[in-house]
């Protein structure tokens, strides 16, 4: 059986053995096996196109967005407030300022308890109580947002501070990202290996130091993501800001009355019967995207692993 | 703690007799029992552990053995539901006293896992020093001094002291395990507890360790937990062989010197497992 060497003389075709086919010739095997090919073929197909029409959906929005958003895009749209219809110009000024102040605000409440919460629940998080705080998370994360504006109005709009104000919106918007957070960050604390919280606590450092030097910086990543994903959420949320922090035409930087936001601002925009505002709400529309996209680039890169540039 | 470099005063043991010796990592266990919520995994364990010599603990799978390790420093406790009681005397002092912060002890017994854990968002460097530098010392110099020192003890300074910045984790299995193990030595311990250190290795990597293990016992008091029959005869001086009870409780079958442990053993198991009968 053994074949010849490539440099031997070849043998005589009388002894050549008749080709054998091999028993793992795809087109020798039974039906079973070409059906088994068949609905592998027809499942990896439905997979593709699955993926396929997601992506596209996502891109035809997009690229919707772009094309009826860029006419409206100038320099005086991102400086100038909004001008009354009519008057020519104007632009979304105080709704960009509005949104990155009332987000910043929102994170600076919902993140770290949105991170202490999730921290509760992966490392000490045992008993009654830890299922407690896990049920009214996801009930939290299940509320419509209006409810929360509805919410927030009630409390802070008409008693706190008694008229409508952003730092209600930066509420409103923070009991929205908690629970995103939460979860999000939770889930990424699960996956570091016990394996280096018992490396840490070996070497006598205490549970909260275990936590802070090894455990969150292992998770950096996905904690990142869970603030990330919770932010571009709240920068799109609309109905619990007509309720909270109204909208404003005029530059205001005032926490504590009415303040523009880039979501108000597309509504009032799109709600209205002027062709030109319509534009303006494609235009706004699209520096939302920018915003967020900006966002969650700025906090990838400064939070980036620097580790060998030491 | 450092006075880890007289060789002459810690003369390994000779064969034959196992006692203690107070003031360098001399441990006594004494009546320690290991739970994990209601189940008995320890039962009734008392053995006196000789400073500067290694000590292996054998035995088949799930007898006790690592459980009984993680108890000597309060690692036995992390786990949820799990606990411990007797007593542990490191140098006369009860790491169980109930004024014993879990912590300090863990910084007197240091302890080297299964599988190699280097902290993957650290350098080698920061990995070496994560112990001193998490506990507040900040003076560089010192660090730098610790860092060389505890990476030359783990045999490990030559091949890294060029990639002191990269990260821990792109090291080797071997050299990731002996980074484990200058970790731990940072810390300057007294004893030194290996939990299967070798067990993800390869043979290479796993006598490097081995030859490292002879090297450390002539400052440290080391407990090694291995399946490994022969890597116990090979780096232990003393070995204690658990087996589980009628109640699926681990405990000590017979402790003994390693050589006539593994020639000429005194208990009938012991026999049977050392020689393949079962396990």
């Amino acid at each position: 059986m053994s074949r010849p060497a490539a440099s031997a003389p070849p043998m005589r075709a009388a002894f050549v053995q008749p080709p054998r086919p091999s028993p793992f010739n795809r087109n020798a095997s039974s039906g079973s096996a070409r059906s088994r090919y068949l609905v592998d073929g027809v499942m990896r197909g439905l997979i593709v196109s699955a993926a396929a029409a997601g992506v596209f959906l996502l891109l035809v929005i997009l690229l919707y967005v772009v094309v009826r958003g860029l006419p409206a895009l100038n320099l005086d749209f991102f400086t100038q407030r909004p001008l009354p219809y009519g008057e020519v110009g104007g632009g979304v000024a105080p709704a960009l300022l509005g949104t990155l102040e009332m987000l910043t605000v929102a994170s600076l409440l919902g993140v770290p308890i949105g991170i202490g919460t999730a921290i509760y629940l992966s490392e000490y998080g045992r008993g009654p109580f830890a299922s407690i705080v896990r049920f009214v998370v996801d009930l939290i994360a299940g509320l419509p947002s209006i409810v929360v504006g509805v919410f927030v109005w009630a409390l802070m709009v008409r008693h706190v501070v008694g008229n409508y104000n952003g730092l209600a919106g930066s509420v409103a918007l923070a009991i929205i990202m908690i629970p995103i957070v939460t979860r999000t960050v939770e889930e990424m604390l699960r996956l570091v290996p016990d394996t280096y919280r018992e490396a840490a606590l070996g070497l006598g450092l205490p549970r909260w130091k275990t936590i802070m030097a090894v455990v969150l910086p292992t998770a950096r990543a996905g904690l990142i993501t869970g603030v990330v994903l919770s932010m571009a959420r709240a920068g799109g949320e609309t109905a619990p800001l007509l309720l909270t922090a109204l909208g404003n035409q005029f530059f205001s930087a005032d926490l504590l009355a009415p303040m523009a936001a880039l979501p108000v601002q597309i509504y009032n925009y799109a709600v209205a019967p002027y062709d030109d505002w319509h534009t303006k709400a494609w235009g706004s529309a699209l520096v939302l995207i920018l915003v967020i996209s900006l966002l969650s680039l700025a906090t990838r890169l400064s939070t980036r692993n620097t580790l060998g540039e030491r | 703690m450092s006075n880890n470099n007289n060789d002459g005063a810690s003369a390994v043991t000779s064969a034959g007799t196992v006692h203690s010796e107070a003031g360098h990592g001399s441990l006594v266990v004494e009546d320690l029992q290991a739970w994990y919520g209601r189940f008995r995994a320890v039962a009734n364990l008392s053995l006196t552990i000789t400073p500067r010599a290694v000590t292996a603990i054998i035995g088949p799978s799930g007898c006790g053995k690592s459980t009984f390790l993680r108890c000597i420093n309060r690692m036995h406790e992390v786990a949820r539901g799990a606990r411990a009681a007797g007593k542990v005397l490191l140098d006369g002092d009860d790491v169980y006293a109930p004024d014993a912060d879990p912590v300090q002890v863990r910084r007197h017994i240091g302890m080297v896992f299964q599988k190699p854990n280097p902290f993957p968002m650290m350098s080698v460097y920061d990995n070496v020093v994560a112990g001193l530098k998490l506990a507040g010392v900040k003076n560089r110099a010192m660090l730098d001094e610790v860092a060389e020192r505890s990476l030359r003890r783990a045999a490990l300074w030559d091949e890294v002291n060029d990639k002191l910045n990269n990260s821990g984790a792109a090291l080797s299995g071997g050299q990731q395990q002996r980074l484990c193990i200058a970790r731990a030595l940072a810390m300057e311990p007294q004893v030194l507890l290996m939990d299967e250190p070798c067990s993800a290795l390869d043979p290479v990597a796993t006598s490097k360790i081995e030859d490292l293990i002879r090297e450390l016992r002539q400052n440290y008091t080391i407990v090694i937990v291995t399946h490994n029959m022969q890597q116990a005869a090979r780096v232990s001086d003393h070995t204690a062989f658990l087996l589980l009870d009628e109640d699926r409780a681990g405990r000590l079958v017979e402790y003994g010197p390693t050589s006539q442990l593994f020639t000429n053993p005194q208990d009938r198991r012991t026999e049977d497992y050392i020689t393949g009968r079962f396990g």
